[in-house]
């Protein structure tokens, strides 16, 4: 028979007993709704910890460092070999770090440790640099008050449990002043004193050190603290803008032993460089891009590596009991197609008599498996997705009154609704093998003899 | 000298049975041939083997032994999809209790074999008019055989067995479900579809003066055996 006239015959048939093959589907799309609501919640949980992460800049950042910046810690010191010299990281460095493939952006590490005044009272933190860039990495998302609103702000934004020592009511805060006191780093008189004046280590003399402050407005609050880099001083609690930080020639801990080390022969010198590209997957070749060029090199693409392997294991786990009630419901098929030979009996004997081949009567009953197992399928995506999104209002209806933000635990990509319809039709035609098989080896003339 | 050649021929026919122990012959070595165009009526009691036959010369069964010769090829040596084929365009066969689909209107049980031999869609309908022409209800197409009398369901079973266009016409107790008249207009039907149409016809039916009326032939069968075979009465001319 055409393919046009079994899916005829096929719909006619399950037309007729509509009651008993809509709850047949039914029992397929609950399966397919389990096992879409499972995968769909996977999908959504490694989606958010993903976000989560590509927010935190741990991901998609390498993170450059003079060769043997992460000697000492407990690690063997490495040497340069003697063929490379030790590089510094200088803005000639910085320059050639931005020339290289599929790289953002080329940013230094501004972290120091200081002391601040609010009212006249002394608070010590740290404080971070945060480039422009990070105002749409999502590090920001759910923020109190605004983003600096220029690059070179005097503003100030501050992480909530810093905020909450400084007031009661940390949402107060915004739009009032605090003072910023650090220290800043002056170029003692050299004989050469063409070097940029006031630069880093703009002398190989060595430096001075100021005490000096600055007025900074708190613009924002945020609850967590945005990834600024390794290597800094503990967790800032104050952060901003990058060029601002940059300009007050703060000292940090890598000064004195660029001093000792003499190394930077009077240039301005960084003691990181966080190198962004545009997606993690190119990390791994970054970084040996960087080190060739011999600079030390870190990224969290291994801890990134886990993560997949993890969410690869809880995706199967979840699959697996999702399809434990598509397995169900592949017995309901079973089930009813049998009992469709049973009251179809005569009506295959006819069909034999007609001249319909052993072929003919299986594809019909497969046909007929297909279709309950396609409707079924789409029916159970729907059922799956509702059933996702049940669970993200419900979720988030929690983490709000937890005053947590808002979450998407669930989601349905197009993969999985393909995915899903294709196994819900091949379980339901594995189902109809044996009922086909059955209905296409009656013997006719016992057929034709079934009352 | 293809009219010489007949329509059908059983050359010691066998189809036994085993039940338990005990071997069934319901059909032992028949030999029989039925011309072109010759109306063969198969007589005898319940169990005598008589549908059995007519079963095996359908294709629809195999014999046990023995050879059924069609055009030319033996039936009972035809793979599955072969013997299918045969029961698709070379036989048309109607029943006692008519095996029309009930959730089907007249016109779709008719077009059920055009859809089994895949003839284009185009030319189905045409079909399915000219053979219920044959049979006088073209006015019914659209309705369920459930809204027809017994007589009318035989005759839509009958355009359904002629609408493609078979060779040999195979009925199994055509009229038994049926009054006294309208089994003998059914009769006198397939009497003029073999005249028009040039069909061989085979009948199982248990009234003897039906069968006498219009058969050429009678073969009575008795214990699954051939009892006796009437002369070529009225010949094929």
């Amino acid at each position: 028979m055409k393919p046009r006239d079994l899916t005829d015959l096929a719909l006619r048939n399950l037309r007729e007993a509509i009651l008993r093959n809509a709850l047949t589907t039914l029992g397929v799309a609950v399966g397919v709704a389990s096992l879409v609501a499972m995968l769909s919640l996977g999908v959504g949980l490694q989606q958010l910890a993903a976000k989560r992460l590509s927010q935190s800049g741990l991901f998609d950042t390498v993170f450059v460092t003079p060769k043997n910046n992460f000697g000492g810690m407990g690690r063997p010191r490495r040497e340069a070999t003697p063929e490379k010299p030790l590089r510094v990281l200088d803005d000639d460095a910085r320059r050639e770090l931005e020339k290289l493939p599929n790289v953002l952006e080329v940013f230094p590490q501004v972290r120091f440790f200081t002391e601040i005044r609010f009212h006249n009272k002394p608070f010590a933190t740290v404080v971070a640099g945060m480039p422009d860039s990070s105002k749409n990495s999502g590090s920001f998302d759910g923020m109190q008050g605004n983003f600096f609103s220029s690059l070179t702000a005097n503003e100030a934004i501050l992480q909530i449990e810093f905020a909450k020592d400084l007031s009661d009511n940390p949402p107060a805060l915004i739009g009032q002043d605090l003072v910023l006191r650090y220290a800043e780093r002056q170029a003692l008189p050299s004989a050469n004193s063409n070097s940029p004046a006031g630069s880093p280590s703009d002398a190989p003399g060595g430096f001075s050190v100021v005490p000096r402050e600055l007025r900074l407005k708190i613009v924002g609050i945020v609850e967590t603290e945005p990834a600024a880099g390794f290597g800094g001083p503990g967790n800032a609690r104050l952060f901003m803008p990058l060029a601002t930080a940059s300009t007050l020639r703060a000292a940090q801990v890598n000064d004195l032993r660029d001093i000792v080390r003499d190394s930077s022969a009077g240039k301005i010198t960084y003691a990181s460089l966080s190198v962004r590209v545009k997606s993690p997957s190119q990390v791994e070749a970054l970084e040996t891009s960087i080190k060739s060029m011999g600079f030390g090199a870190f990224s969290l693409l291994d801890a990134s590596k886990s993560l997949r392997t993890f969410f690869s294991v809880f995706d199967l786990l979840l699959g697996i009991f999702g399809s434990l009630a598509l397995a169900v419901a592949t017995l309901g098929i079973v089930n009813t197609l049998v009992m469709a030979i049973l009251e179809r009996r005569r009506e295959i004997g006819v069909l034999k008599a007609l001249g319909a081949a052993d072929s003919d009567v299986q594809q019909l009953f497969f046909v007929e498996a297909g279709v309950m197992g396609l409707f079924g399928g789409f029916l159970g995506v729907f059922f799956g997705w509702s059933l996702g999104r049940a669970l993200s209002i419900g979720t988030n209806i929690y983490l709000k009154r937890q005053n947590l933000n808002p979450v998407e635990i669930s989601s349905v990509p197009w993969w999985l609704v393909l995915v899903a319809i294709g196994f819900a039709v091949l379980v339901s035609l594995v189902a109809g093998l044996y009922p086909a098989s059955r209905a296409a080896k009656l013997n006719p003339v016992d057929a034709l003899r079934y009352e | 000298m293809t009219d010489l050649q007949p329509a059908i021929r059983l050359d010691s026919v066998s189809r036994h049975y085993t039940m338990g122990e005990s071997l069934i012959r319901a059909v032992h070595e028949v030999s029989l041939s039925v011309p072109t165009n010759g109306f063969l009526a198969l007589l005898g009691s319940s169990g005598s083997g008589k549908s059995t036959l007519l079963n095996l010369v359908a294709g629809l069964d195999r014999p046990t032994s023995g050879a059924i010769f069609s055009g030319g090829q033996n039936i009972a040596s035809l793979s599955p999809l072969n013997l299918a084929r045969y029961r698709r365009n070379t036989v048309g066969m109607i029943f006692q209790s008519f095996n029309l689909l009930p959730r089907m209107t007249l016109e779709e049980n008719i077009e059920l074999p055009l859809r089994l031999a895949e003839l284009d869609r185009s030319e189905r309908p045409g079909r399915v008019r000219e053979a219920l022409e044959h049979v006088r209800l073209t006015h019914r197409l659209g309705h369920r055989p459930t809204e027809l009398s017994g007589g009318e369901q035989q005759r839509v079973a009958i355009a359904r067995a002629l609408v493609n266009r078979p060779k040999i016409l195979l009925a199994d107790e055509p009229t038994g479900n049926l009054d006294s008249a309208t089994g003998e207009a059914i009769l006198n039907l397939l009497r003029d579809l073999r005249s028009q149409l040039g069909m061989t016809i085979i009948m199982v039916t248990h009234e003897r003066p039906l069968a006498e009326r219009f058969a050429d032939r009678l073969a009575v069968m008795g214990d699954g055996r051939l009892l006796s075979l009437s002369d070529d009465s009225k010949g094929l001319a």
